[in-house]
C-alpha cells in the first residue's frame, strides 16, 4: 500500500521507510502513502507556494478523486488552507503570492497562462471558514452565480435552479417561505448551507471547503457533515479541518500537512488507526497541534 | 497685575505638588513604606496641587470678570450730583468712558475738567485697592487649600479617586462650554428670526417668489419697500448644489472605486493624499478660480455655441463647488467600500465573478447605504458653502432652473445683508438670521440623516 513519493516522480529518498527509521529521525523525508487516486479529478504535482520570499508550501503532490472527500489536517500554519486556495486560484488575489508546479483539473493545467480563472472558479467552487452570504436576499444569493455565468434562460429556469440548489444544500424546507429575506438574517449554520447552495448553483465539479464548520455549533456542524456526505455522490470534495473527528467522519482519504510539507496521505481509517510517520502519529494522538 | 498673580499662583501650584508628594511619602513612613499609601505619591501631589490651585483660580477668574464693572459702578455712584444731573444714560456712559480713558492714559473726547480728573483719580484709587484685595484673597485661598490638603494627608486618603473625579468634573465643564456655545448661537439666531417673522409673515418668506431686501434704513432715505420671498434663494441654492453633486458624485465615487478596488498599493498611497489635497485648498481660492477662470471660460464656450451665458452663471459656481466636494465623496465612499469585508469579495470571486461584476453586484450594493450617507454629508456641505458662490454666483435673485443664468444662494444673501450699514430692527438685517436659521435646520437634518445611515451601516459589519 505504501507508495513513496519517488514512484510518482519526486526527487525524494526512495525505499521503504520503516517505523525504526522514523524513530531515529522525525524529520520530513518525503510524503508517505499513496498520493494518487484511481479516479483523479484534480491532479497536483510538486506544488510550491511562496508568499514573497517565504515558502508556504513545499513540493506537495496530491490527487483529488471523483466521488471522494479528501480531508486535510495539520497544525495551524501548516499550509493546508494555502494549498486548498491554490486549487481554484484564490491565491491570485493575494499580492506577492507565487505558485509553481502542476495543478490540473480533468487534465487541464489550471495555472496555464491562457486559462481564464472565471470558468475555473465556476468548476471549482469554494466554501469559506466564516459564512459569507452577500447582503442580498436568500434567493439572490443563490441566483448570483447562475446570473453572472448566464446559466439559465428565463425566470422559471432560474427559480428551479435556486430551488434544487437549496434542496441539495438541505436548506429548502427552512427557507422556502422567505426567499426574499436577507441571507444575513439566517443563523450561522443556515448561512453556511446557503453558501454551499450558492456554490452548488453554478454546478461545479470540485468543491473546496476551508474549515466550513469552525464557526458553527455542534448541531449545525452535524448537518453540514451529513450534507458533505450526500454531496460526495455528485462532487469531488476537498476539506480543510481542524477537527480530527470531523476528518474521520466525513472523508475517505486524509492528508496530513506539517510546516508546508505533505507528510502523509492515506485512507482515512488507516491514517487514524495506523499512521506511518511519527509526525502524523504525534498529531493524531494529540501530542502537539 | 492679574497676570503676575496668575504666574505666582502657578508657582504655588507647582510647589504644592512637590511638597504634597513629599508629605505623602513622609506620612507613609519613608520611601520604603510607599506600599502602605492608598495611592501613588504622585496622586497626593496632584491632590495638594488641585486644592492649592483650583479654588484660587476660580476666584481669580471670577474677580477678573467683575472687577471692572464693580469699580466703574462705584466711580459712577461717587460722581458729584451736578455732573450727572440731566444726562441721558448714553451721555452718562460717554462720561464714564472719558473718566476711564483719562485714568488709563488714552485719548479723552471732551475737555478735562477738575471734576473729571478727580473721578479718574478715584477710579485709579479704587482699582489699586481692588488689586491689593485680589492678591490678598487669592493667596489666602491658596494657602487655605494647601493647609486643608496638608492636614488630610494620611495613608488612608483616597487621593487617586479624588483626583480622578475632579479631573472628570473639569472635563465635563469644558465639554459643556462647547455645547453651550452651540446652543447660544442657535438661540441667538432663533430670537433674531422671531423678530424678523414679526414684521414679515412666514408664508411670504417661505412661499414668496420675489426677493428684494432693499429697504429704507433712515426715514429720509429713498428706497424700496423690500420683498422677502426667499424661494428664488432656495432654488438658486438647490440648483448650484445639484450641479455640484452632478460633478462630485460620479467623479468621487469612480475614483473611490478605483482607489479601493483596482489601484495597486503604490498608486493608492500616492493618489489618495493627492485627492485629499483638494480638500485642503481654501474655499476662497476655489472662489477666484471660479470667478476668474471657469466663469469666463463657460461664458466664452456658451458664446461660441451661440448661447447667452451670464458671466456669473450657476454652472460655473456649481462646477467649481463640485470639484471642491470630490474629496468628501471619494474619501467617505472609499472608507465604506473598504469596510465591506474581504470575505464578500472572496465569496464572489470563488463563484467565478470577475472584478467588475464583484464591484457592481456585491461591493456597491453592500456599501450603498454608506455611500448615500457620504453623499448627503457632501450635499449639506454644498448647501452651506459660501465663498465660492459669493465670488462666482452673483447677486441677482432669479427664479430659474437655467444653469447658464445668474442665480444667488442663501449664503450669498446672508453675506450681502450683513455687510455694510445695518440696523438691527430692520427686516433687511434680520432676514439674514431667518435665512441662517433655515440653512441651519436644513443642513442639520441632512447631517443627522447621513450620520444615522453611515452608523447603521457600520454596525452591520462589526
Amino acid at each position: 500500500m505504501s507508495t513513496t513519493a519517488a514512484e510518482v516522480g519526486r526527487a525524494t529518498p526512495t525505499g521503504a521507510i520503516t517505523a525504526a527509521d522514523l524513530e531515529k529521525d522525525r524529520s520530513f523525508k518525503g510524503t508517505i502513502g499513496d498520493i494518487t487516486s484511481p479516479n483523479a479529478r484534480m491532479v497536483c504535482r510538486d506544488v510550491n507556494v511562496y508568499y514573497g520570499d517565504k515558502q508556504a508550501i513545499k513540493r506537495v503532490s496530491l490527487d483529488i478523486g471523483k466521488n471522494e472527500v479528501v480531508s486535510m489536517i495539520g497544525p495551524s500554519g501548516c499550509g493546508k488552507s494555502t494549498f486548498l486556495r491554490c486549487l481554484n486560484r484564490m491565491n491570485d488575489t493575494i499580492p506577492g503570492c507565487r505558485v509553481t508546479g502542476l495543478i490540473a483539473l480533468d487534465g487541464v493545467d489550471v495555472y496555464d497562462k491562457k486559462l481564464d480563472v472565471v470558468p475555473l472558479r465556476a468548476q471549482v467552487g469554494m466554501v469559506f471558514q466564516k459564512p459569507n452570504p452577500f447582503p442580498k436576499s436568500i434567493y439572490e444569493n443563490v441566483a448570483y452565480g447562475p446570473r453572472i455565468h448566464g446559466l439559465t434562460n428565463n425566470k422559471t429556469e432560474l427559480d428551479e435552479l435556486v430551488e434544487t440548489s437549496l434542496r441539495k444544500a438541505g436548506l429548502w424546507e427552512e427557507v422556502k417561505d422567505r426567499l426574499d429575506q436577507p441571507g444575513t438574517g439566517l443563523s450561522g449554520g443556515q448561512q453556511q448551507r446557503l453558501c454551499i447552495a450558492r456554490t452548488i448553483a453554478v454546478s461545479p465539479e470540485v468543491i473546496l471547503m476551508d474549515e466550513p464548520c469552525s464557526a458553527l455549533d455542534p448541531i449545525a456542524t452535524a448537518k453540514i457533515e451529513e450534507l458533505i456526505d450526500e454531496l460526495r455522490e455528485n462532487y469531488s470534495i476537498a476539506i480543510v479541518t481542524h477537527s480530527m473527528q470531523q476528518a474521520a467522519r466525513v472523508s475517505q482519504r486524509t492528508a496530513y500537512f506539517h510546516l508546508g510539507d505533505l507528510v502523509e496521505v492515506g485512507e482515512t481509517d488507516q491514517i487514524f488507526t495506523n499512521p506511518q510517520h511519527k509526525l502524523t502519529e504525534d498529531y493524531i494522538t494529540g501530542r502537539f497541534g | 497685575m492679574q497676570s503676575t498673580l496668575l504666574i505666582v499662583l502657578l508657582g504655588i501650584i507647582a510647589l504644592a505638588y512637590h511638597f504634597g508628594r513629599k508629605r505623602a511619602v513622609a506620612v507613609a513612613g519613608g520611601p520604603t513604606q510607599i506600599k502602605t499609601l492608598h495611592s501613588l505619591p504622585t496622586y497626593y501631589g496632584l491632590y495638594a496641587a488641585l486644592w492649592a490651585g483650583l479654588p484660587a483660580l476660580l476666584l481669580l477668574g471670577f474677580w477678573a470678570g467683575f472687577q471692572e464693572t464693580v469699580v466703574t459702578a462705584m466711580v459712577k455712584a461717587q460722581l458729584p450730583a451736578e455732573m450727572t444731573a440731566g444726562l441721558s444714560p448714553g451721555r452718562l456712559g460717554l462720561l464714564v468712558n472719558d473718566i476711564r480713558n483719562l485714568a488709563t492714559g488714552n485719548i479723552v473726547s471732551s475737555e478735562v475738567t477738575p471734576e473729571i480728573q478727580a473721578a479718574a483719580d478715584n477710579y485709579l484709587r479704587l482699582q489699586g485697592i481692588a488689586s491689593i484685595a485680589l492678591w490678598a484673597l487669592v493667596l489666602a485661598v491658596a494657602a487655605g487649600g494647601i493647609s486643608l490638603a496638608w492636614r488630610s494627608m494620611a495613608p488612608q486618603l483616597r487621593a487617586r479617586n479624588r483626583v480622578e473625579s475632579t479631573i472628570m468634573v473639569i472635563l465635563v465643564v469644558f465639554s459643556s462650554i462647547a455645547i453651550l456655545t452651540t446652543l447660544g448661537i442657535v438661540l441667538s439666531v432663533v430670537f433674531e428670526s422671531i423678530l424678523f417673522f414679526r414684521s414679515v409673515p412666514l408664508t411670504e418668506f417661505f412661499f414668496g417668489t420675489h426677493w428684494s431686501p432693499q429697504i429704507a434704513l433712515r426715514a429720509d432715505q429713498v428706497g424700496a419697500a423690500g420683498a422677502f420671498g426667499a424661494v428664488p434663494l432656495f432654488t438658486g441654492t438647490l440648483l448650484i448644489s445639484f450641479i455640484a453633486m452632478l460633478i462630485a458624485v460620479p467623479i468621487g465615487l469612480m475614483s473611490a472605486i478605483y482607489l479601493s478596488e483596482y489601484a495597486p498599493r503604490r498608486v493608492r498611497s500616492l493618489a489618495k493624499p493627492a485627492l485629499e489635497i483638494l480638500a485642503g485648498i481654501p474655499t476662497v481660492v476655489y472662489g477666484f478660480f471660479a470667478a476668474l477662470t471657469v466663469a469666463p471660460f463657460v461664458r466664452d464656450l456658451g458664446a461660441s455655441l451661440g448661447l447667452d451665458v451670464s458671466s456669473e452663471s450657476a454652472l460655473a459656481a456649481g462646477f467649481v463647488m463640485g470639484i471642491m466636494i470630490i474629496p468628501f465623496v471619494s474619501s467617505l465612499s472609499d472608507d465604506v467600500i473598504n469596510a465591506v469585508p474581504q470575505s464578500m469579495r472572496d465569496g464572489s470571486y470563488a463563484l467565478g465573478a470577475t472584478q467588475s461584476e464583484t464591484v457592481r453586484r456585491v461591493i456597491i450594493p453592500a456599501a450603498l447605504p454608506g455611500i448615500v450617507g457620504g453623499v448627503l454629508l457632501a450635499v449639506s456641505r454644498a448647501i452651506g458653502e459660501t465663498m465660492i458662490v459669493v465670488m462666482a454666483a452673483g447677486m441677482a435673485a432669479n427664479l430659474t432652473w437655467n444653469p447658464i443664468e445668474s442665480v444667488t444662494t442663501v449664503t450669498v444673501q446672508i453675506v450681502t445683508l450683513l455687510t455694510g450699514d445695518q440696523e438691527f430692527d430692520s427686516p433687511k438685517t434680520l432676514a439674514a438670521f431667518a435665512l441662517g436659521l433655515t440653512l441651519f435646520v436644513v443642513t442639520l437634518t441632512l447631517n443627522i440623516i447621513a450620520l444615522h445611515i453611515v452608523r447603521k451601516y457600520r454596525e452591520q459589519y462589526e
